[in-house]
């Protein structure tokens, strides 16, 4: 079946196209890099961060990217075996995007680092640190993407593609884990919920890395001029909605835990209720646009086959994502530590009162040249590897179905794979 | 620069081989300790602690804050933005009369310490005599230490080192975390930390350091003598850094 798949590479038929959007990502990511360099030399005094809130916007935007770099990987390389031919195409593509979201993820924490010369020579690490484990599973991760990438392109490879697949998505499903230990672990912070985190953040890199994955595979097919097929998008778009609701399950079991403990409540109520600008991106962004919106715009199974619907939930859940992480990660530092439980204290500020923790341009800059990053690697692969397909087998019949006129437009000629 | 750990640093600083000076109480809960012998490490048979009697800390004493600064060279300013290796924290009692206890919080050299376990790149450790270090060389800068204390001891060094700041006994640098080193400095000199030495001088005493492995010690017989706790002692890390009269 996968034979039958003609794959062809984007960018040739209109390169002026794909020049300028390779320029806006390539500008979008330089302006990151300048400005990651800025903060190693002027020092981080410039971002909005402290001694409290040590780990920023940029660590938002970096999780959200390795999270979704993760659950893609994970879509790439199960989706053939669960989808059959509807998943095939899929493999190269999503493999592509994972490494891609990987990298401009790394990119940004690298940036963030008050010294990042130094992990260059930081060869002796730490086992025991999530941190650790976290730089040996990227190292992982990039080299069985290539590899898994390799079989899925060189016909010679290709006996290969079971076993590349499996460790794809076994390091996926580890990365995704151990980011959610990265917080999970830490015994100080209880607000984080312990173990909790781990599944937490695992059905979150699956529904960012399905929704990131989506409106990449969106984008392709629009520039191809190709409509999105029915079924291929119903399947993506329930393997979306799965995973936002398993996603939302786990995010109520999180706090309803917090919830059931009297010396958490307080943290609870804070992230939740009374804590300025947290509860409102929780309601607002997280439940309203993240949970509500796309799990509405999919319910029904019509719309799920549908182009539009999808990459309209796609975004909510990448903002939504993006507004989790924000609150969890910052949200979870701002509320002062428990040095003396129940008791009232003065001392320092962070002794005290939450943080107010307000991000700087910089930070916001480090964060979208992650993002730029990410676009322009998959636009400069999209470009030089056969990874997007000619026409889809089983549902060549389907393509132009689509009512949306955009997507009707434009050619479909193109280049087959060498194969 | 060499990976060389604070340790054997503080040993060139060791004054021809140093031996073991007499323990000499200047003043109750001030004393000498015994030098670091110059080309060994760091005693395992020791571990360095500190005792906190909070019934002698007055609120409005900073002399420790003080002497730490002076000594290790760190900036003044708010602790949220500024690095902060010891602060003075003053905390409710929980009764009616409204009564205070005002406590210096610094690291509290865990016997069992997350920073350590956290961090990705053994830039944090502990000395075999207790003392939780960060090297400078090592340190990446990730913060995860930070995260990772329950005290908020550490702190990041955001802006560039003036050369005012540099003039402490200890390596500072930008982009890297730091906190209390039980003036480690002066332990392998023999002498013991700056803010015991001044607190004893302002006249309250409230410091005593010592090993809490030697039975004999002072601090072994102040906490015989009464009741001290750790901070947070339901996590388990077994600190330190002790503290009397914390009701």
């Amino acid at each position: 079946m996968a034979a039958r798949i003609r794959y062809r590479y984007l960018g040739r038929e209109h390169p002026f196209q794909w020049l300028a959007a390779l320029a806006g990502a390539a500008l979008v990511a330089l302006g990151g890099a300048a400005t990651g360099l800025y903060l190693i030399t002027a020092g981080h005094h410039v971002t909005g961060m402290d001694n409290q809130v040590v780990w920023g916007l940029p660590h938002v935007f970096a999780i959200a990217l390795i999270l979704a770099g993760s659950g893609a990987f994970g879509i790439a390389a199960l989706a053939p075996r669960l989808a059959g031919p509807l998943g095939h195409p899929w493999g190269r593509l999503g493999t592509a995007a994972a490494i891609a979201l990987l990298l401009g993820g790394l990119a940004i924490l690298l940036l963030d680092l008050g010294s990042p010369q130094r992990i260059l020579a930081a060869v002796w690490l730490n086992p025991l640190s999530s941190f650790s484990r976290n730089i040996a599973l990227y190292t992982a991760f990039t080299a069985i993407a290539l590899i898994h990438l390799g079989a899925l392109i060189e016909p010679r490879m290709r006996r290969y593609v079971g076993i590349t697949g499996t460790l794809a998505a076994l390091v996926a499903l580890l990365l995704a884990l151990n980011v959610g230990s990265i917080f999970g672990m830490l015994g100080t912070r209880p607000v984080y919920g312990g173990a909790i985190m781990m599944p937490l953040f695992l059905a979150s890199a699956l529904a960012y890395g399905t929704a990131a994955f989506a409106l990449v595979w969106q984008a392709v097919l629009r520039s191809q001029g190709q409509a999105s097929p029915p079924a291929a998008t119903a399947w993506l778009a329930m393997a979306l909605l799965t995973s936002v609701i398993a996603t939302a399950a786990l995010l109520v079991l999180h706090f309803l835990t917090l919830l059931y403990q009297p010396d958490l409540q307080e943290a609870a109520r804070f992230l939740l209720i009374d804590g300025g600008a947290y509860p409102i991106l929780f309601w607002i962004g997280v439940v309203a646009i993240g949970i509500i919106t796309p799990t509405l715009l999919l319910l029904r199974r019509p719309a799920r086959a549908r182009g539009r619907a999808l990459v309209g939930a796609s975004g909510c859940v990448l903002a939504g994502g993006l507004a989790h992480l924000f609150v969890v990660i910052v949200g979870g530092q701002a509320i002062p530590l428990q040095i003396f439980p129940g008791r009232e204290v003065t001392g320092a500020g962070f002794d005290e009162e939450a943080a107010s923790y307000v991000p700087s341009a910089w930070e916001a800059l480090v964060g979208l040249g992650g993002v730029g990053l990410a676009l322009a690697i998959l636009l400069l692969a999209l470009r030089v590897l056969p990874l997007t397909v000619k026409h889809l087998p089983d549902e060549a019949r389907s393509m132009h179905a689509d009512s949306d006129p955009v997507t009707r437009s434009g050619s479909e000629a193109g280049e087959p794979a060498p194969s | 620069m060499s990976d060389e750990q604070p340790t054997r640093v503080s040993r060139r600083q060791v004054l021809g081989g140093a031996a073991a000076l007499a323990g000499v109480s200047l003043a109750p809960g001030l004393f000498l300790v015994q030098a670091q012998a110059a080309g060994t490490g760091a005693d395992s048979s020791v571990r360095w602690g500190l005792l906190v009697d909070t019934t002698r800390c007055p609120a409005d004493c900073e002399a420790c804050v003080d002497a730490c600064q002076a000594e290790n060279g760190w900036p003044t300013g708010e602790a949220t933005e500024h690095p902060q290796w010891i602060r003075k924290m003053v905390v409710g009692t929980g009764e009616r009369d409204g009564a205070e206890q005002a406590l210096p919080v610094m690291c509290q050299h865990c016997a069992d310490p997350p920073c350590v376990s956290v961090c990705p790149t053994h830039a944090s450790f502990k000395r075999d005599d207790g003392i939780v270090l960060v090297d400078k060389h090592r340190c990446i800068g990730c913060r995860y230490c930070m995260m990772a204390c329950p005290f908020h001891a550490r702190s990041f060094v955001d802006a560039p080192v003036t050369a005012h700041a540099s003039e402490g006994n200890y390596p500072r640098g930008k982009g890297t975390v730091e906190a209390c080193t039980l003036c480690v400095h002066r332990i392998d000199r023999g002498e013991i930390p700056a803010c015991v030495e001044r607190c004893a001088q302002e006249g309250h005493a409230a410091l005593v350091f010592g090993d809490l492995n030697d039975p004999d010690s002072e601090i072994r017989r102040a906490l015989r003598e009464r009741v001290a706790t750790p901070l947070r002692g339901d996590l388990g890390l077994d600190p330190g850094v002790r503290y009397q009269g914390l009701s």
